[in-house]
């Protein structure tokens, strides 16, 4: 359990309608969760490893990765997060709304925590997120702060 | 998923937990094989269709604890993520363990997810249920070739 600690996330997505569905329903959770939002995995790579314009930014407890963005997709960054030993620990959970099985099998072979597609429905959408925020926030235990 | 029998690798060598846990999964409406081995060396044989393992289906989760004998659950989770066709599969650490090192360490080897083992039966018995939700029906798994 994260009771009472702020829960930091990564929200890397250049869709701006599923932004703001998660964040409206990440806002509304019982836990304090704090999202940070990036547009793609270049802007992803430069917040994780605090460059220029995001010196004071906070790991966080978790990462939502879309898949297809513009520069640099969500394939790539996730190599690149899962072979840079200062990051290779934070958990990813892939968000995306390609559901093939390619897909699905190279993410969790890089090294994704866990593969979601994005249901088409705004309430289906709604609670794919919440149980996310429910099973990552409450039942499971993530790094500690370093 | 819905229509194919889903394949779990129970890895763990308390017969209370592994009681508990098949409760749990066997009253899904999901089918379900629950294969339990009760140490990383019988896992790794299981994983790798050696000996009396040589029909085992490739399962689609592993539930992997971390102290057990012969084998423990840091090198078995070390051991499956270096073989090409194991490393897709998600393994779910269900631990005794609260240790910061062994949660930094299993996300860091390729863990999915590290849960710490509630105490109370009933909490017990909640986590198994909200792992099986998460995996079964709000995560994707690959498409399992078994």
């Amino acid at each position: 359990m994260n009771i009472g600690k702020q829960i930091e996330v990564l929200l890397v997505e250049d869709d701006p309608g599923d932004v703001d569905l998660t964040l409206e329903v990440m806002n509304m959770s019982k836990l304090k969760v704090n999202i940070n939002v990036v547009g793609d995995g270049v802007e992803c790579l430069n917040y994780l490893r605090n460059a220029a314009g995001y010196e004071d930014k906070l790991k966080p407890d978790m990462i939502l990765l879309d898949l297809n963005m513009p520069r640099k997709d969500g394939r790539e960054t996730l190599h690149e997060i899962k072979n840079d030993p200062a990051l290779k620990m934070l958990p990813v959970v892939v968000l995306t709304t390609s559901d093939a099985n390619e897909d699905i099998v190279r993410s969790y072979t890089t090294g994704a925590n866990c593969y979601i597609t994005k249901p088409v429905g705004l309430d289906q959408f709604t609670k794919i997120v919440s149980s996310i925020e429910n099973f990552w926030f409450t039942i499971v235990k993530l790094p500690p702060k370093s | 998923v819905i229509e194919q029998e889903v394949q779990i690798l129970m890895v763990d060598d308390d017969p209370v937990d592994v009681e508990l846990t098949l409760e749990v999964l066997q009253t899904s409406k999901l089918k379900m094989n629950i294969n339990v081995v009760m140490d990383g060396v019988e896992a790794m044989e299981y994983l790798l269709r050696k000996g009396k393992y040589s029909a085992s289906l490739k399962p689609d989760l592993i539930l992997l604890d971390l102290n057990m004998p012969r084998k423990d659950g840091r090198e078995t989770l070390q051991e499956i993520k270096t073989y090409d066709n194991l490393k897709d599969i998600p393994v779910i650490i269900l631990t005794a363990s609260k240790g910061e090192e062994d949660i930094v360490d299993s996300y860091s080897v390729g863990a999915s997810c590290y849960i710490t083992k509630p105490v109370g039966i009933a909490e017990f018995k909640k986590v198994v249920s909200s792992i099986e939700d998460f995996w079964f029906t709000i995560a994707k798994l690959p498409a399992n070739s078994k």
